[in-house]
């Protein structure tokens, strides 16, 4: 499972396909479609796809002749699962250092020193 | 995937905010805190203080190195439970700036010990007793910056394992 999730990674790494994945989102297109404003030539568009599809990113419908390409948003999503995971992490730590924030506060405030004998180094 | 964009100072972040740049392999994390930009400086140099909020809820961090100076480096151990299981993790990094409004710093994960990210914090004065913290985490590569968002820790790559296990066994993928 690992090289699957390794494969998706890698797949995204690439501008190009993360701007064939980002044109998915709105639609299927077909190999072609796909390759017009791209300057660089059919095969090269293939390999890219191949890439996407060995990743699980995208499938290509065997039946059509034109055999469109489809994202998988489940896959696609599972980033954004991630990124909201990452963020809920963020907002934990966010959440205690609100609480530490407010207890110095509360200790700026004069004459709440008095646990503090002289001599202490601040 | 999502547009890199400056938030207008209308907007609040009540709540943490996280973007990842399109363009380069970084992370965004905007967050607006009820305090000067003094006491969130204090609260990212003093180690006492960083301590009680970046390590884990039931323990906090073990800060083993600290020298939050131009030039300093820093290090600290986190300990904890992730649902049954007991982790320990650690990092490491140089403070490259180190001002009221502005730290830059480097950060290594040390269970990836060739990977380092250049972080920059600042500390914008809001003017309504509020202070925003704006985080930039610019890493290696896109892979390592979304290994590092995917993980959040172990337990992020493992339920994304799980899920695609799932995906998998359902034939969906």
């Amino acid at each position: 499972m690992t090289d699957q999730l390794s494969r998706v990674f890698a797949a995204l790494a690439d501008p190009t396909r993360r701007d064939i994945v980002a044109r998915l989102t709105e639609a299927d297109h077909t190999v072609n479609d796909l390759a017009a404003p791209y300057d660089v030539s059919l095969q090269a568009v293939s390999k890219h796809l191949k890439v996407l599809e060995d990743a699980g990113l995208v499938t290509r419908t065997r039946e059509a002749q034109r055999r469109p390409v489809h994202l998988e948003a489940e896959v696609f999503d599972l980033m954004t699962k991630w990124i909201e995971r990452y963020r809920r992490q963020a907002e934990e730590r966010f959440s205690r250092l609100d609480a530490v924030l407010a207890r110095m506060q509360d200790d700026d405030t004069p004459d709440t020193h008095d646990n503090h004998p002289e001599g202490t180094a601040s | 995937m999502t547009t890199m964009q400056t938030p207008d100072t209308a907007t609040r972040f009540p709540e943490a905010a996280i973007l990842a740049d399109e363009h380069v392999p970084a992370i965004h994390i905007w967050r607006d805190f009820d305090a000067t930009p003094a006491q969130l400086f204090r609260a990212h140099t003093d180690p006492e203080v960083f301590a009680q909020w970046i390590g884990p809820t039931d323990v906090g961090a073990d800060i083993t190195h600290w020298e939050a100076r131009d030039g300093g480096s820093w290090s600290y151990t986190a300990r904890g439970e992730d649902g049954r299981e007991e982790f320990e993790t650690s990092f490491h990094g140089c403070f490259h700036t180190v001002r009221e409004d502005r730290i830059v710093q480097t950060f290594t994960w040390d269970g990836m010990p060739d990977g380092v990210a250049l972080e920059t914090m600042t500390f914008e004065d809001l003017g309504d007793g509020r202070t925003r913290l704006h985080a930039v985490s610019l890493c290696d590569s896109f892979e390592d910056r979304d290994a590092w968002l995917s993980s959040g820790m172990e337990t992020g790559v493992n339920d994304g394992y799980a899920a695609i296990d799932r995906m998998l066994a359902a034939g969906d993928l």
